[in-house]
């Protein structure tokens, strides 16, 4: 029986095989940030260790870092003293970093494509969960914990379970206004934040062929609020025209290609589980919510808990409306916004900030809300400012910012306060996720934009 | 990493479902460069609240906490499981866990235990109508007992024995050594690498 592309990756990077043991499995790239690290050092510090491959290795500031003001010193105390742990740390393992104010600081998961040593076929980790982002390539990528960041470090291996497989086709084509980001909002909806456990997913069929890279890094991102570690697409001529010319595309690029070409499922293999999604019914999607399954299409209303079969589900979205303050019945696009964020490592790349640019052109944003635009990397940044969009941004009335995690989450000076709502290009709507008390809506950036313009959720369609 | 073999203790209640790690520990309480003290985080914006069930008296010096299913959606955070165990925790039981986040548990010796939803919910009644219920764990026989109850558990037999030698991983890889170098002297060439660096 032939292989899927995850089974594939898997067995050419098993170190060692043993009855009775997790597979040691050998790991291509290690990504790193300010966060999930300090205490992974200081374990190899203790115990006398080097980092094994430290051209292996990259680090980046992301999380803790402030997008105004970032020529002075980070003004919050533990989190300056958290950045400066890393900086000291690559220092002294001899680890590459890019520094806030260096061109490819940025979000870690932006970063890896754009220096193009995200490629086909290889294993990536990081400590952070939106290491799936990296799937899009075609590479088996996943978020892990600190004590693996360690182990990482210490052996360039981890001892891992054979995770199962799940396919996720998706057939058909979008309508104008639906984006990648439906596509995904509307998969996690549908199996629900639960539904990956377990599971690496490939996804595929013509729709998901059809997307830009950028697209695809979008759903693979969020692979993870879907309950998988890792997602994936298989790579193809969109994926090796991407790579080509990134400062680290391979040097012998023809004999890497071959390879790659190798890198898709074979068609007797077979998938633990399918799922198929129609993008032909795809409508923009908008989560009403705390957790990113709890999601429906533009049109639809505020959901009644009553409604649910399900007790836990009933329970949970009881908690949900109180939480988000929001009415059983209420339609969706009367929602009242008081921030848009559009950023993250979900929807901070050029693609991103392009599309909503393209909407907000010459227009103004409701005076009833702010909206922050935040570039995935400094890199991005300087791309969209050769092209002219910080100034659409600017001119309609958003902020223009440095780059780094921002708003996607409460641990840097962007955070919503108390009861606040917003529009959100990120990930997770989780309770407090954007600030204590903040209330979260995830959308594409294309619902970002008309809602910054309307003042209320929104499609393209209805300006 | 401390041995786990048995641990007796009480439980507490915790009746919701999707409890994500920014729920166990907000990114705020993130900022530590140390592997202690992240107590203060555990639960934080629901901790306010003098109803949750943590602020109860009768549930102070439990030692096994007893979610809703899919617990530990979200982050890779492993302060999640720190911050559990910085507060007392020793075991964590539900329906349905989160793959990282059960990966952190297991790592660090917080033994995270999967019964069914039934078995929880039953659990649940049987704490709140008497918070002192002793709670045994036995993972050298992988059950769970109270009152007249004892539920088997699913582990594998390999995190059971490095749980129970108490072992860490990496000391157990860096036996493997000479099959990592063996395999890195067949990587191939055009695989990547970060240094030196080019831009």
């Amino acid at each position: 029986m032939g292989k899927t592309l995850a089974e594939k990756i898997w067995a050419e990077h098993v170190v060692r095989q043993a009855d009775g043991e997790p597979d040691l499995i050998y790991i291509d790239l290690h990504l790193i940030h300010e966060v999930t690290s300090p205490q992974a050092f200081d374990g190899l510090r203790l115990a006398g260790r080097p980092v094994r491959r430290p051209d292996l290795t990259i680090a980046t500031e992301d999380h803790n870092v402030p997008t105004l003001n970032i020529d002075k010193p980070i003004a919050d105390p533990v989190s300056k003293l958290q950045v400066d742990t890393l900086r000291a740390n690559c220092a002294e393992f001899g680890v590459r970093i890019h520094s806030l104010g260096d061109k490819d600081q940025g979000v870690v998961h932006v970063v890896g494509p754009q220096l193009g040593i995200t490629q086909p076929g290889m294993t990536i980790v990081c400590g952070d969960s939106h290491t799936s982002t990296h799937g899009a390539f075609g590479a088996l990528a996943f978020g892990i914990g600190t004590s693996e960041v360690e182990h990482v470090l210490a052996t360039q291996t981890l001892p891992l379970q054979r995770p199962k497989t799940m396919a996720i086709n998706v057939e058909g084509s979008l309508k104008p206004g639906v984006t990648s980001k439906d596509i995904i909002l509307a998969i996690i909806a549908k199996i629900g934040t639960g539904g990956g456990q377990g599971y690496v997913i490939e996804y595929r069929g013509s729709a998901i062929r059809a997307l830009s890279m950028e697209s695809r890094m979008t759903v693979c991102n969020m692979s993870i609020e879907a309950g998988a570690r890792a997602g994936l697409i298989a790579p193809d001529q969109t994926t090796f025209d991407y790579i080509k010319g990134k400062p680290h595309a391979p040097e012998d690029f023809d004999a890497a290609v071959a390879y790659w070409k190798t890198l898709f499922t074979d068609s007797d293999a077979k998938f633990d589980v399918e799922v198929d999604l129609n993008a032909d019914d795809l409508e923009p999607f908008v989560t009403w919510g705390t957790n990113p399954g709890q999601g429906l299409p533009l049109n639809a209303v505020v959901p009644n808990p009553a409604d649910f079969a399900d007790s836990e589900q009933r329970t949970a979205a009881e908690r949900a409306l109180v939480y988000m303050g929001l009415e059983a019945g209420t339609p969706l696009k009367k929602i009242a916004i008081d921030t848009v964020f559009l950023g993250s490592c979900t929807n901070g790349r050029i693609e991103d900030l392009r599309a909503a640019a393209e909407i907000l052109k010459g227009k103004k944003i409701a005076s009833s809300l702010r909206m922050l635009v935040v570039p995935g990397s400094a890199r991005v940044r300087l791309e969209a400012e050769a092209e002219g969009l910080d100034k659409v941004f600017l001119d309609a009335g958003a902020e223009w910012r440095n780059a780094g995690c921002s708003m996607c989450l409460g641990m840097n000076p962007d955070q919503l306060a108390v009861g606040e709502r917003s529009a959100s290009t990120s990930n997770r709507n989780f309770e407090g996720r954007q600030g204590k008390g903040g209330r979260t809506h995830l959308v594409s950036p294309l619902v970002a934009a008309a809602t910054a313009l309307r003042g209320t959720l929104s499609s393209p369609a209805d300006l | 990493m401390e041995k786990f073999i048995t641990h007796v203790g009480t439980g507490v209640p915790l009746r919701r479902s999707n409890v994500d790690t920014d729920q166990i520990i907000p990114a705020v309480y993130l900022k530590r460069v140390t592997r202690s003290g992240f107590e203060d985080g555990l639960f934080a914006a629901w901790r306010n609240d003098p109803e949750f069930v943590l602020n109860q008296p009768q549930f102070k010096s439990a030692t096994v906490l007893v979610a809703g299913a899919d617990f530990g959606t979200g982050s890779s955070r492993e302060h999640a499981v720190w911050a559990l165990q910085n507060y007392g925790f020793k075991v964590v039981i539900s329906s349905r866990f989160a793959d990282i986040f059960r990966g952190n548990s297991l790592k660090g010796g917080l033994l995270t235990i999967i019964l069914d939803q039934a078995e929880v919910e039953a659990m649940w009644e049987a704490i709140e109508a008497d918070p002192a219920t002793p709670i045994t764990v036995n993972l050298e026989e992988r059950t769970v007992s109270y009152g007249s109850k004892s539920l088997p558990f699913a582990i594998d037999d390999y995190t059971r024995w490095r749980l129970m030698e108490g072992l860490d991983d990496i000391g157990l890889t860096l036996k493997q050594t000479d099959f990592i170098d063996s395999f890195e002297k067949k990587r191939p060439a055009y695989k990547p690498a970060t240094l030196p660096i080019r831009s």
